[in-house]
């Protein structure tokens, strides 16, 4: 049984519909990469499993249907989602941020440890976690914001253009981390990217948005070598 | 010049500074929390003081126990207000929701006057009527008893704010409501207890300023007026700012109708010349002494 | 939003239909009830005024019964103190709020948002203390005003003067003006850097929003006969921002709609609930807002998506966009 499971998705904003049929599945402990054009509908393939996005199909999580949850609570179900353009707060102070991630936990003494235990994953945040966030680099905004998921103790990671805007070396490190909590701690994550080749590295499968549906999925190495894929989003 | 004049003028000052400062905070902290300036928050804190009249006089409650039953009446009030109106109007842009709190203002105003009459009441002081002499300075109970409320109920909110989780929770949801909810915060609740909040900070200003401004139905629209000022003048955004800004604000006009002869035989000017007086200051810092220096090219 | 470029015949054919029922309209109605209609031409024109400033160039204003009552106090002064016909006091009440409105917009336009909001309110508070000041009472009467003379009213003079005045204003907000203050409201940052003096063109919009409320002014005090401070409280000053909303920012034919309300409404109120008239006033305010959020002109869309509504039932929205 997967993980994550979406059966016909399909989704609006008003009148426009932005996904017309997306079934796709996410198995416990693996990475899974969503390629497509701009407006294909990956960021509201996402939106339709974290609630904020009207929606009809089946989105189930855990074998439980979550397609009528509100957005908060669907976090609760441990679902973190990461949006496009990382949204930190930008007035609080980095460590405000990250207990802001732990926020609907309930064993508060355990959830300000898990708070402390990821600054040691994230050495440059640990250092600054007095400062504003807003005077971080987008690079350690990143990461602020993937340590502010992390803390939620997610079971499936949601990413949304995580490379967007970033140097490459800055990009890499971040899809190490993101690799290396996968391998060391089970964590579940599918991510979008514009930026297919690196989310083909980091995935273990992939699917391919054209136009609000799936036209293509398989293990990644296997779509790296695909022509259409190659042609389309590749660039050689 | 008379120094215990000017010590006494300040303290008076501070007193109503400090009205001002409650208020103002509740300013501030809708607008952080909405985006608009809620034009009924005068008036929800003058149907408070309504409340707390008729629990001491009618009810026969003492002061302090009809007090805090007031605090708990205004905050469930605000937390009504958010639900039936302001939320379900959010959609219609913030403009709709501005329109949104005058209508509240004329609706709790005309409440007001037809539950407890248009006339004039008289609302007691927790405090008692003399005077006492502090190192010279003769100084009212009542002033020292408003300075020691108001400056208590901003600081416990202050704190709130800075030192608690839900607090920590309630700016986050302020900030970012649609990201908060991403993160499992119930951003509706954090919202509509931040109304209940505001609206509990104004009955305490309406409280505080009703044995010193007759009580009627419109007696917080001039309050109104300077905490909006004072929030302004410390910066829509910034708490602490709007705290200061309204001591200042309390102070500055006190000593300006003490000492300027302008005003002192036309007392009617204040306003206008306080105002006046805040416009050049916003014209040379345009957001406010506390505001955070936003990028605005244009 | 009204496309003004494209001036069909069609377009035109509802302000015609509107022109002759207004002309017609004494003839209608009983002759206590001319006033009201007299009322609801002033405050079109103030409105249309106020929809300039506001609903074209984004900028709040909450002080416009003060730039009212320096028009209805000019009028009061040149008509009893210098004996100036009533007619030739209109013109010179508009371009004297004008200039007032021109030239205390240039320090308050360097704010936006809620600092202007402020500014504004300032200008609506300072001016009831102001003309009520024993220092200015030798001009403007202190606290018990000026008498003008018999109340009159100027049906025709009024709704002639708001035709031009929603002509006017449409034909400067289908130019050059128009485009500015939209760009100004959408994109600021765009406008001035595609050379727009966002400055000159935004006090431009404030001063000519105050001429057209000094204009009003001026038939108001004409209407009632005397002027006193009492005439321009605060509440005038919000009651105008009210009916903008109502009648939609940015549209000048709503502004009618607007008028409408904030005349009538509060007399239906009284007749509702004698004892409580502000309540009902702040009820059907709060009515109206859940109803049209955007104003009158949404009426129409509204009603069409009530009809749809009613085929399909749509699910509840968790999501906000965000």
């Amino acid at each position: 049984m997967a993980l994550l499971e979406l059966r016909q998705v399909e989704a609006r904003y008003g009148p426009i519909t932005a996904l017309r049929d997306v079934s796709l599945a996410v198995e416990e402990g693996e990475i899974v990469a969503i390629l497509g054009a701009n407006g294909a509908g990956k960021t509201t393939t996402l939106r339709a499993i974290s609630g904020t996005v009207r929606r009809s199909g089946q989105v189930l999580f855990a074998s439980r249907r979550i397609d009528r949850c509100s957005p908060e609570a669907i976090a609760r179900l441990g679902i973190a989602h990461v949006p496009e353009g990382r949204e930190i707060y930008a007035e609080l102070t980095v460590w405000e941020n990250i207990l802001v991630g732990a926020a609907w936990r309930r064993d508060r003494r355990q959830a300000t440890e898990d708070c402390r235990r990821v600054l040691d994953y994230f050495p440059r945040l640990a250092e600054r976690r007095r400062q504003q966030a807003g005077t971080l680099s987008g690079g350690e905004q990143q990461m602020l914001a993937l340590a502010r998921a992390l803390v939620a103790r997610p079971r499936l990671l949601l990413l949304d253009e995580p490379s967007l805007g970033l140097a490459p070396a800055v990009v890499s490190r971040f899809y190490a981390t993101v690799r290396e909590l996968n391998r060391e701690q089970g964590l579940t994550v599918l991510v979008v990217e514009q930026n297919a080749a690196v989310a083909l590295q980091a995935s273990r499968r992939a699917y391919v948005i054209e136009v609000g549906r799936v036209v293509l999925e398989g293990p990644s190495h296997e779509l790296r070598l695909n022509e259409q894929v190659r042609a389309s989003y590749l660039g050689y | 010049m008379d120094w215990s004049e000017l010590a006494q003028q300040t303290i008076a000052g501070l007193a109503n500074g400090g009205v001002y400062a409650t208020l103002a905070l509740a300013l501030v902290l809708i607008h952080r929390a909405t985006g608009v300036i809620n034009f009924a928050q005068g008036e929800m804190g003058m149907f408070a003081t309504y409340i707390a009249w008729s629990l001491i006089f009618t009810h026969g409650l003492t002061y302090w126990l009809a007090f805090f039953l007031t605090l708990l009446i205004a905050f469930l009030g605000g937390v009504g207000i958010y639900g039936v109106v302001i939320r379900p109007l959010q959609r219609g842009g913030q403009l709709t929701v501005v329109v949104a709190t005058i209508a509240l203002l004329v609706l709790l105003d005309g409440l007001a006057g037809w539950i407890w009459s248009p006339e004039v009441r008289a609302f007691t002081s927790p405090f008692p009527n003399d005077l006492v002499i502090v190192g010279g300075v003769v100084v009212s109970w009542q002033d020292l008893g408003t300075i020691g409320v108001s400056l208590a109920c901003v600081a416990l909110v202050l704190a709130f704010f800075r030192l608690t989780r839900m607090g920590l929770h309630m700016r986050a949801a302020a900030l970012r409501p649609g990201t908060s909810r991403l993160l499992g915060i119930h951003v509706d609740l954090m919202l509509a207890t931040g109304w209940g909040l505001a609206a509990a900070l104004a009955a305490v200003a309406g409280m505080m300023a009703a044995p010193i401004l007759p009580l009627e139905p419109s007696f917080m629209l001039t309050v109104l007026v300077y905490a909006f000022a004072a929030a302004v003048l410390g910066g829509i955004d910034s708490p602490v700012g709007a705290v200061v800004g309204s001591y200042a604000l309390g102070v500055g006009i006190s000593l300006l109708s003490t000492y300027v002869d302008f005003i002192t035989d036309a007392p009617e000017l204040e306003l206008p010349v306080a105002l006046g007086v805040l416009l050049l200051v916003l014209v040379v810092r345009p957001a406010g002494l506390f505001g955070r220096p936003v990028t605005r090219r244009v | 939003m009204q496309r003004p470029s494209s001036r069909s015949l069609a377009q035109a054919a509802p302000l015609v239909v509107a022109v002759a029922v207004f002309a017609l309209l004494p003839r209608l109605v009983d002759e206590a009830s001319l006033p009201r209609l007299v009322e609801v031409g002033i405050f079109f024109i103030a409105i249309i005024g106020l929809n300039i400033l506001t609903g074209y160039s984004g900028q709040i204003s909450l002080g416009h019964g003060a730039f009212m009552g320096i028009g209805a106090y000019t009028t009061a002064v040149l008509a009893t103190r210098y004996d100036v016909p009533d007619a030739w006091t209109i013109p010179v009440a508009g371009a004297l709020a004008g200039l007032v409105g021109f030239l205390f917009g240039f320090p308050a336009l360097r704010l936006h948002g809620v600092y202007l909001a402020l500014a504004t309110f300032g200008l609506a508070v300072a001016f009831v203390s102001l003309v009520q000041s024993t220092k200015l009472e030798g001009l403007t009467g202190g606290g018990g005003g000026l008498q003008v003379g018999l109340p009159q009213t100027p049906y025709y003079l009024t709704w002639g003067i708001a035709l031009g005045a929603f002509l006017l204003g449409w034909l400067l907000l289908r130019g050059k003006l128009g485009r500015a203050l939209r760009a100004i409201r959408d994109a600021p940052v765009a406008a001035v850097s595609s050379g727009i003096n966002l400055a000159a063109y935004k006090t431009l919009a404030f001063g000519l929003a105050a001429a057209y409320a000094g204009v009003a002014g001026s038939l108001l005090a004409l209407l009632i006969g005397f002027v006193n401070p009492y005439s321009f409280p605060v509440s005038l000053s919000i009651t105008l921002l009210v009916g903008t909303a109502l009648g939609g920012f940015g549209s000048l034919s709503g502004s009618i709609f607007g008028a409408l309300f904030v005349v009538y409404a509060p007399l239906y109120a009284e007749d509702i609930s004698k004892e409580a008239p502000a309540v009902m006033y702040g009820l059907i305010l709060l009515g109206l807002l859940f109803l049209l959020p955007g104003g009158a002109t949404q009426l129409g869309p509204r009603l069409a998506s009530l009809l749809s509504l009613l085929k399909v039932r749509t699910k509840r929205l968790y999501s906000r966009p965000s």
